[in-house]
């Protein structure tokens, strides 16, 4: 596929990129609720807790697939389809888009497990993908 | 001018941040959430009392951020007086019970911008836009994508089928082949639907609304006053709104919209059911957004939207007519199609409309979908007899 257009971390969301460049995928937990936060705020949209209530802890990478997309592009668009965009529900209760990638990404459905996997980005960080994960089919 | 203002509403919490240095070492969504919060700690209230949010520059933004949902939204940007213009509208809502409690906020630090060589690019001193950091890096196409994802979950829980969808683009180009300025005027079948080129998958070209030009403009002023002008009036009976994301990655569940909220509300103010409603202009920019919106608004029940379609139960005949005048999917849709909506029912109310007239329509339904099935707007307008 064509190049990636991943812009900069947003103020509340910087760990979660630098943890990418360890391919680790971490999310914003609030510990006054005990649930995560996804995308990273300044406070917890639930209990409105801030500073030392919210902490990243490592997710498991797993998941599965809650809605999924295939795009036909025409060629003139000049990208390379057809290829599956998917909103992804981590384990940990939150919800991610994300290209499924791998020998199974067309065949994927709703429901289907999948786990997390990395696409280098040329400034280091990792694109967190999510291929297929047969242990894992719901 | 009939009713005032004066009395009807009041401020109860307020916050500001200012510093000696002229510098504040918080800014972006992180300052205003902290105004928002301060001010209505000040007034003993926490975001769970919101309903109504004013933002000069986005409003939808802003909720998103909160994890608010709002049914009283303002966006309105004036410059400086954008706070005072969001005070006033505020106060009108108050007053008529579009909202309850409603904050405004305000937030900027070009001193430390500048320093800290904050901004420029999608950088904006809030920090990239959502979607650029959570979803741009996937190429997602825009605007079908979101839609075509909404399909996919709506044909997973209840089934619905690309026919089922197909018939809503059938019967839409139904009522265009009846208006001459639809930019598509031959009837199609559901074969023709399935048979056009795949767009995002489950969403094919015909099942896509049109890119075209278009314009429009509405009039609106007191009932009493109406009675002395031109034409018959059409009463503004009942108007809702709600949002509940910017971006699709944030709505909660994507088979349901949050018209789910508004449509209910603006009927209820309206005093009507369902079943009053002679004629709906469902905003129709893909196939999925008309067939959530009969599900939301209660014409079906969630989930049996794509049997409510079947059998050209929206087409001209149709126990239901949706999208008199061809729809976003055959008559125009120059991006946003919202005006359109409310042209056609406010003409279809007069009788107007010459072959494709919906004979002895009194109430009709303009609910309108902004950004990615994001804010719906319900607005219920009728004739003098529905008075
Ligand atoms: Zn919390």
């Amino acid at each position: 596929m064509s190049e990636r257009n991943v812009g900069p971390a947003s103020p509340e969301s910087g760990p979660f990129w630098e943890a990418t460049r360890e391919r680790r995928l971490v999310l914003q937990w609030c510990t006054a609720c005990e649930e995560p936060i996804q995308y990273p705020r300044s406070f917890c949209p639930r209990c409105q807790a801030s500073g030392s209530s919210l902490e990243w802890r490592d997710a498991s990478g797993l998941g599965v697939v809650y809605a999924i997309v295939v795009e036909h592009k025409p060629e003139a668009m000049g990208e390379e389809s057809p290829y599956a965009v998917a909103l992804v529900d981590l384990e940990e209760g939150v919800r991610l888009m994300t290209n499924i990638v791998g020998p199974d990404a067309l065949s994927a459905t709703i429901s289907t497990g999948v786990r997390v996997t990395w696409e280098p980005l040329e400034d280091g960080r990792n694109l967190p993908l999510f291929e297929v994960s047969a242990a894992k089919q719901v | 001018m009939t009713g005032t203002l004066r009395g009807a509403a009041a401020i109860v919490g307020v916050a500001d941040a200012a510093s000696p240095t002229g510098e504040l070492d918080r800014f972006g969504r992180d300052l205003e959430t902290a105004m928002v919060l301060e001010a209505l700690d000040d007034a003993g209230l926490t975001l769970a009392d919101v309903d109504g949010v004013c933002h000069s520059q986005s409003a939808m933004a802003f909720a998103e951020y909160l994890g608010v949902h709002p049914q009283y939204t303002d966006s309105t940007n004036t410059g400086g007086s954008s706070y005072e213009v969001h005070a006033e509208h505020a106060a009108g809502a108050i007053a008529a019970g579009l909202a309850d409690v409603v904050v405004g906020v305000y937030a900027a630090t070009p001193r430390s911008d500048r320093k800290q060589r904050r901004g420029g690019g999608r950088f904006t001193p809030n920090g990239p836009m959502p979607a650029a950091e959570w979803e741009w890096p996937y190429r997602l196409r825009m605007p079908m994508g979101p839609y075509a994802l909404a399909a996919s979950r709506h044909m997973y829980e209840f089934g619905t089928t690309p026919e089922q969808l197909a018939e809503i683009a059938v019967s839409t180009r139904k009522w265009a082949v009846l208006n001459p300025r639809a930019r598509f005027s031959e009837e199609i079948t559901v074969s023709d639907v399935l048979a056009s080129p795949m767009q995002v998958a489950p969403l094919h070209l015909l099942d896509c609304c049109l890119v075209t030009d278009g314009a429009g403009a509405f009039v609106m002023t007191s009932a009493e006053r109406a009675k002395t002008l031109r034409k018959p009036p059409v009463y503004v009976l009942g108007a809702a709104t709600c949002h509940d994301h910017m971006i699709i990655s944030q709505m909660p569940d994507l088979t349901t919209t949050p018209g789910a909220i508004s449509g209910p509300a603006a009927f209820s103010m309206a005093e009507i059911k369902p079943d009053d409603v002679d004629i709906l202009m469902g905003y129709d920019s893909f196939t999925i957004t008309a067939l959530l919106h009969l599900e939301d608004l209660g014409f079906c029940s969630k989930g049996e939207g794509g049997a409510f379609v079947e059998d050209g139960r929206t087409a001209p005949g149709g126990s239901l007519p949706m999208n008199t005048n061809g729809g976003g999917l055959s008559y125009t849709h120059p991006g946003a199609y919202g005006m359109f909506l409310i042209v056609e029912a406010v003409r279809q109310l007069r009788g107007e409309c010459g072959p494709r007239q919906v004979e002895g329509a009194e109430v009709a339904v303009a609910h309108g979908s902004g950004m990615v099935l994001s804010c719906m707007s319900t607005l219920v307008l009728g004739t003098e007899a529905t008075l």
